[in-house]
């Protein structure tokens, strides 16, 4: 398998749409055999960090690119950025307002599972200019 | 147990996925904050939830949920509906309240997250 490149706009208006990039690159990867395992993995992951681009950034651009040795997901925002990453990635920490509440979001948990399910994250954030979320997973 | 147990023991109407509900459910998660659900991923899950909106459908996907149930009477959307069907998996509702259903399911034999071996 060569390396596969595959891009997604993720609306930031219609919230209804959240997860549809994560599921795409879950059935792709299910159709090149990439392991169940993993394979859930990476959605759980890719899918806290769409549904974070569009609750906390109004979307924003996701990359996945998937080669046999390493699956990289990027998603970029021009949103507001984080001021405080170390606050951000604690269990609970949540800037959600009580609609996305509403909406099952909020909780804090999304940049912890996030963290959890990848083998490397990087965060690159600069306040009022956006933020970029890459996820790695290596594959075996 | 069954799918169809599930809908046996919480009395609950199926809204789509007739022909899945004889899938094996080992283990129960019963959550409205759906990062909450996403922690911690378990096999062959059931999620209750009182969460009306596709992301509930969504959560269940990526987590390769089994079957999802509404609690407290709650109806799905058309779009919730249609999500379950094309990723076949079956949208059950019940009259009952979180706490209930769970408590049926348990006491049933069903294990909470991360009690399966
Ligand atoms: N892309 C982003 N742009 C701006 N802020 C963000 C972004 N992602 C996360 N944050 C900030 O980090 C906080 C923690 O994010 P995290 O995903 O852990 O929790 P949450 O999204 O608030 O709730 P949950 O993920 O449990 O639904 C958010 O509340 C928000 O303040
Ligand atoms: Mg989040």
């Amino acid at each position: 398998m060569d390396s596969l490149e595959l891009t997604y706009q993720v609306p930031g208006d219609d919230f209804s749409r959240a997860g549809e990039a994560s599921s795409a690159v879950k059935r792709t990867l299910k159709t090149l055999g990439f392991p169940p395992d993993l394979i859930r993995r990476i959605a759980i992951a890719m899918y806290e960090a769409e549904i974070n681009m569009v609750i906390h950034a109004d979307g924003g651009v996701v990359t996945a690119r998937i080669s046999p040795e390493l699956v990289e997901v990027s998603f970029a925002d021009v949103g507001p950025g984080i001021p405080d990453i170390d606050l951000a990635m604690q269990e609970g920490y949540s800037t959600a307002s009580e609609q996305v509440r509403d909406l099952g979001f909020g909780a804090g948990m999304g940049l912890p599972n996030m963290k959890k399910y990848a083998d490397d994250m990087t965060i690159t954030t600069t306040v009022g200019v956006g933020t970029t979320v890459l996820l790695q997973f290596q594959i075996a | 147990m069954k799918i169809r147990d599930i809908v046996t023991l919480l009395d609950a109407k199926v809204f789509c996925c007739e022909d899945r509900l004889d899938t094996e459910v080992h283990a129960g998660c019963g959550c409205d904050m759906m990062s909450d659900v996403l922690a911690y991923v378990k096999d062959q899950a059931v999620l209750l939830t009182g969460l009306v909106n596709p992301q509930s459908i969504r959560t269940a996907e990526m987590m390769d949920i089994v079957c999802i149930v509404l609690v407290r009477g709650k109806e799905p959307t058309p779009a919730m509906i249609e999500l379950a069907t094309e990723r076949h998996l079956p949208l059950l509702g019940t009259q009952k309240r979180m706490f209930s259903a769970c408590g049926i399911l348990y006491s049933a034999g069903l294990l909470q997250e991360g009690d399966q071996s």
